[in-house]
Formats: structure tokens, sequence, C-alpha cells
């Protein structure tokens, strides 16, 4: 197995295009030895970015696909749960949220057309920035609406063990990633030879947390970074696994990962959150991929707190036509798309995949519109 | 002359009246229209380019360039560009408002190849309650602006507003130069085989206002680079050809490069390690998820150059500090016309202009 790309002062220079040249040259002749077309799934909007950002799929072998699936948090986040956050806005709460969720359609309205319409929706960097916000405004119910998976459920989890106000609450709409790879690997349509596993969550979950998937889905899986040696590198070390026919486990982002993950930030994170079932936006219903607070945590919890009352409307008509569900099931590409960049836009989306940065859609069309050149 | 600069407002001009005759309460201004992408442009050919008539402009309304170039005899052509500035903060890392309307103007002038700008207007719209001091430094500053570019206001206006109309201070400023007739540099010159020189480095009046105003502190490395650059643009076109120029203002490099390859019907390869950028600009950006090719500069100046004047042009930039970090950064071609492809050192990818107000990325 090749080791680590090293430069000549023993650091690795992860923006190194010779790097990338000789990794390159080696995917090349990986995919000759395998002699056949071969499909990876990574499941990290950051990964995607990396990719577009710096043109990578126009140097891959011609038979690699390289394809998103279920990677991005806000993207899977279901309509009934922007609706909720939407309605507890409208009732006159302060709605704290990332930016990203911000203009992420419900089925009538996202938290930025309620906030056009009155409501008081904030848009914070942390799930600590909502808590102060809490503490600054005792006299209003102050709610985070959090999302994300567990590299932000952690940081969520943290807030809560910390003594928050008692006018402060969470709306989760945190989710869990192992388990929706699983059901992603099991669909008829999706054609997964191997797995590039996202860095940022497993430097909380710890790359151990796979072992499991590789061996029950018999399939290979990669931890990789987000430098563009990162991927490349990753990518390499997973088609050696397809090649040798070995469903095997490789921390190729060592120094960021580790088997055992963050230990505390785990406990924390499950001391705070049960899984339960939900929706995933667009892809299925998932068993144990939501995260929900547990009953010690219940008082924090909007949805205890709160009798919410929503109202949902009509949706869009076109959200009918929008495929985002197959783009994260890693069954299509945003161009495949007939509203991509004509009737859904950042500026005006119809899927949640244009809306966040983490998105599909919005990363293709934010990084030139078509993968390849 | 169709700038709009909505860095630090918060709401969207709403269409309060009833609907009028052909229009509808849906349809209102977001900051969708002023951000510079394609709904400003069907925005701004609906409302103003369909209903003036062009004349005898060597540039005029339609061409929606930096601003308008008229014949005044056989001999000169007068170019006239106006602009309005609101920004939030008023006073920041880098500047102010003061020296970004004098500025802005300057350069506009400069982009059209009018280096010596012959009168300025400037027009106040000031929030009462304002502290005269506030409105004073922001004067004294378009001052030494002012002097710094060879330029000088002329006449002016200020109306004050209620506190619910406007908020602090608004300026604007209209700039005229008189150029040798032909003497001008429309934004639609390119030909293949030009090359593609940037002055300086790119983003850091976008990137450092952005992080500013999230509250972002980077160690104070970051700073507006607002400035006039006329003194560069004039070292420019007496050391070469210079065929095209664009200040890469709202919507920054990837949106002017793409306007330019598509005015002029060319393509635009761009090799992206070779565009200079700051240290703290490329980090900051990192951190905050915005491409510093995607955000405003206020003294940078994009041109295209006849290939074989490149080399001495940018020797004639580099002769200027404010000039010191320019470079050829790509060229002209007569493939993938209208579009702009990045070289990013790894692979190739084609270079879009921003959609819509760029927001730091939260996860």
């Amino acid at each position: 197995m090749a080791t680590q790309p090293e430069t000549d002062d023993g650091e690795l220079q992860f923006r190194d295009p010779e790097k990338a040249e000789q990794l390159t040259e080696e995917l090349e002749s990986l995919m000759d030895e395998i002699g056949e077309p071969v499909n990876v799934m990574h499941v990290c909007g950051s990964h995607e970015q990396a990719i577009a950002k710096f043109g990578l799929r126009s140097i891959l072998p011609d038979d690699l696909t390289v394809r998103m699936g279920p990677g991005c948090p806000v993207c899977v986040t279901n309509m009934p749960e922007v609706d909720e956050a939407v309605a507890l806005a409208e009732e006159g709460k302060v709605v704290a949220t990332y930016g990203d969720m911000f203009r992420v359609p419900g089925t009538e309205k996202s938290l930025a057309d309620a906030k056009d319409e009155g409501a008081d929706v904030r848009v914070v960097y942390s799930a600590s920035e909502a808590a102060e916000i809490a503490e600054e405004e005792p006299d209003r119910e102050v709610i985070f609406f959090a999302t994300g998976f567990e590299t932000t459920a952690a940081p969520t989890a943290a807030v809560l063990t910390s003594d928050p106000p008692e006018n402060f609450s969470v709306l989760s709409a945190h989710k869990y990633v192992p388990p929706a790879m699983e059901v992603v690997a099991e669909m008829p349509d999706t054609d997964v030879d191997g797995f590039l596993a996202a860095g940022h969550a497993a430097t909380i979950t710890g790359y151990g947390l796979f072992e499991e998937f590789v061996e029950e889905y018999d399939t290979p899986a990669v931890v990789g970074g987000f430098e563009p040696i990162d991927v490349l590198f990753a990518l390499a070390r997973l088609l050696e696994f397809i090649r040798d026919d070995e469903a095997g486990l490789e921390n190729a982002y060592p120094r960021c990962v580790t088997e055992q993950g963050n230990v505390p930030a785990k406990e924390t994170l499950w001391e705070v959150f049960d899984t339960t079932s939900g929706e995933w936006r667009g892809i299925a219903e998932i068993p144990d991929a939501n995260l929900v607070l547990s009953e010690e945590y219940a008082h924090f919890d909007a949805r205890e707190r709160f009798d919410i009352d929503v109202d949902p409307g009509a949706a869009d008509p076109l959200t009918e036509d929008c495929i985002c569900g197959d783009i994260m099931a890693g069954q299509a590409d945003p161009d495949e798309c007939d509203l991509f960049g004509e009737e859904c836009t950042p500026q005006d989306p119809v899927g949640a995949c244009m809306v966040s940065s983490e998105g599909t859609c919005k990363i293709w069309l934010e990084y030139g519109g078509q993968p390849d050149l | 002359m169709t700038d709009t600069d909505n860095v630090g407002e918060d709401e969207a001009t709403k269409n309060e009246d009833d609907s009028m005759d052909g229009y509808t309460d849906d349809e209102v201004i977001t900051h969708a229209h002023g951000a510079g992408g394609g709904q400003m442009t069907d925005l701004i050919e609906e409302l103003a380019v369909s209903r003036f008539a062009e004349g005898e402009a060597d540039v005029g309304l339609a061409a929606l360039d930096d601003g308008s170039v008229q014949p005044i005899d056989d001999e000169h052509s007068v170019v006239v560009t106006t602009d309005s500035h609101v920004v939030t903060p008023l006073f920041f890392r880098g500047g102010d408002i003061g020296r970004l309307a004098i500025s802005g103007t300057v350069n506009d002038l400069a982009m059209m190849g009018a280096t010596e700008p012959l009168a300025l207007t400037s027009s106040l719209i000031i929030e009462a309650g304002t502290p005269q001091s506030t409105v004073e430094r922001v004067t004294e500053s378009m001052q030494e602006t002012c002097e710094e570019a060879g330029a000088t206001v002329t006449t002016g206006d200020t109306k004050v507003m209620g506190s619910d109309e406007i908020d602090t201070l608004a300026i604007n400023t209209t700039g005229v130069a008189v150029v040798p007739k032909g003497g001008h540099v429309p934004d639609a010159g390119l030909s293949a085989g030009d090359k593609i020189i940037v002055s300086g480095t790119v983003g850091d009046h976008g990137i450092s206002l952005l992080s500013e105003r999230e509250g972002f502190d980077f160690g104070g490395d970051l700073a507006s680079d607002v400035q006039p650059v006329n003194d560069l643009v004039r070292a420019a076109m007496d050391a070469g050809e210079v065929t095209a120029m664009k200040d890469p203002t709202r919507g920054g490099l990837a949106t002017i490069l793409n306007e330019m390859a598509s005015k002029a019907d060319v393509g635009i390869d761009v090799e992206e390690r070779a565009v200079p950028v700051s240290g703290p600009v490329s980090s900051a950006g990192e951190v905050l998820g915005i491409e510093p090719f995607d955000v405003a500069c206020e003294g940078v100046v994009v041109m295209g150059v006849a290939s074989e004047d490149a080399d001495a042009v940018v020797e004639a930039l580099r002769d200027n500090p404010k000039g010191e970090d320019a470079a050829i950064v790509g060229e002209v071609v007569e493939d993938h016309t209208g579009q702009v492809v990045l070289d990013t050192g790894f692979g190739r990818r084609y270079l879009s202009p921003p959609e819509g107000e760029q927001l730091p990325r939260i996860c």
C-alpha cells in the first residue's frame, strides 16, 4: 500500500499540483488494472466542494464516477421540520438557526419568508450564540432550530449540558449519517463500489464506526480529508481495495481522525440525544437516523415545551419536478434536472440541494455548472 | 454608472403601493436586483435602457459600461459616470464611505480611459440626528481622496431625511472628463490573443467588510483596498495598448471577467494561481466560505492588453506601489465564447459569476 505523499521537507503538501499529477497517474493505472467502470459515493458537501472548486473531475479517469450521496444535512431536513420552525417564528418567538437553513423552503414558506413577513428569525454561527441571545433577552422564548450531522450535534449537546437559560430550547433536526449510508447502500438503483467517508463527521465519531458497515455491506470505505491531495489520495486507496476485491477500511485523514474519534464529544452527544426514525427529505424514511433530545433533556425540547401548530399551506408545484431525492441517493446529477439553473437558483430555490452551500446543486452552480471540462 | 452597493442593507425595498398598470405587488425590488447578476441586468434593461434614446454616443446606456462616452466636437468626447454609495459600517478598516464615493467615481471614469477627472459632483442624503462630526469626517475623507486622485468636487447637494427613511448617510457622486475622440476604452474591446492583467490583490474590500460586519476578527490583517486608481490606469495606457478595462467592484473578478467575455464574444482562460490574493484574504475567505474572486475590490483594475505589450504594462503598473502585485493572469481565446475557464492548477472548470448576496457559510 502506498504511503501518504510527502514533500522534501517531510510535510504533506495538500495543494501541490505535482503531487496531484502523480496521484492522477496512479488512479489511471489502478483503473486500467480494474478494467471496468467504478462508482464511488461520498457523503459530505465539503468533499463535493473540494472536488468542484479544484476542478478535480476534469482530471479523474473517464470510467471513475464520483458522486455525492446524502451528505448535506440541511438538504435532508424534511419540509415538516422547516414548517415547525416557521410556525414557532410566526407565533412571535425568536427562532435562531444556521445561515444555510435560512432559505430552505418548507412546504409553503422558508424562515427567510417568515422573516420578510415580520417574524423574528436570527442567523447564528453556533448553538452557543443562540443560547447567548436567550441570556440577553430573558423575556423572549429563544428556539435554536438545530441542523447538521454529528459535527454540529455535538456542539448543540455541549450547550444543553452547560446549563443554558430556561427560555432557551432546541428544535432538533439533527441527523446521524451511518444509518443513511446503509439505506442508500441498499437502494436497488444505487450502484456503489466504494465509499469516500466524511472526514469531518469522523473526527467526532471515529473511523472505527464504519467497520461494521464495511463488513455488512461488503463495500470498502476510506475516510478522506478535504484538500485536493486528500481527496485524490483517498480515491487511490479506495481503488486499491476495489482492485483487490477487498471490503477494507482505511483512515486517509489521520491528521484529524482517530479510530475512537472525540470520545468526550461522543459521550455528550449520546447523553443529550437519542436516535429515532424519520423521513430524510426526498430519500426515504430512515431508521435511527434522526437525533431527538433524550428524556433527561426533554425540558429543552421545543416540541415538548410548545404545542406547535403547523399550517404548512400548499407546496410549490415545481417541487414535483425537483430531483433532489435522486441526487442525494446518488442516482442522478444536478444537470439532469430540468429546473437546474433555470427555475431553480440559489436566490429562488425549489429544492434544498440548491440552498445549502453543502448541497450538490448549489455547489455545481457555484463552481461552473458542469462537473468537468 | 449603474452601480449599486447593497452591503449593509437588511430589508428589501418593498413596493407598498397598490398595483399599478402592468405591475403587481408580487414584483418587488429585492437584494438580488442590486447584487450585480442577471436579475440586475434584466431590471436595468426593463426600467432604463429601453426608455432612453442612444443619440450620438460612442458608448451609450445600452452598453452597460462603467460610464458613457459622447462626442462633443470632432476631436473630443465627454465621459460621464455616476454612482450611489451606501455601506455599513460607514467607517471600515481601510476606508470609509467618503473615500469609497470619490474612488468609485474616479475609477469608473478611469475604466473608460478618462484618467483626468474634470469635475465631480457630490450629493449627500443624511439621516436627521446624525452627528455633524460624522459628516465632517466623511467630507474630510472625500477631500483627501480627491487630492490623491487629482480631482475636485465642483457642485453638490444636501438632503436630510427622517430616521425611518434613510440609514445614516448615502452619497451619490457623478464624474465628468474629456478624452480625445476615440481615446476611450470600452469594457467590450477584448480580442483573442489579448492578455488579462490584474493590477493588485483581489477580494480585499469584500472579505474585509464581510468579516468586519459579521464580527470575525482575523487578527487585523484585513483591510479594504479602496483607492483611486486613475494614476495606475494612466501608467498602463502609456505603456501599451489597453483593449478593455473594468474594475471588479460588485460581483468581483468572477463577474466582470464573464461580462467582458460575453460583451466581446470571446472566451477567457485564467490561471487561478497567477491571480494575486493576499494570505489573510485567502484564509478568511476559506473560513467564511466565500471566494475572493466573488467579492468586491475597490482599488483594482482588470484589463485586456495586446499580447506584445503585456510585459511592459505589468512593469509600468508595478512601478506604482498600488500596482506592486500586478500580474498577467490569463488570456483571451476564441473558444468557449462568453465563458471564463479557470485552471485551478489541478483541473479546469468554468468560473461562474456569483448569484445574489454572499452570505458567510455556516456548516
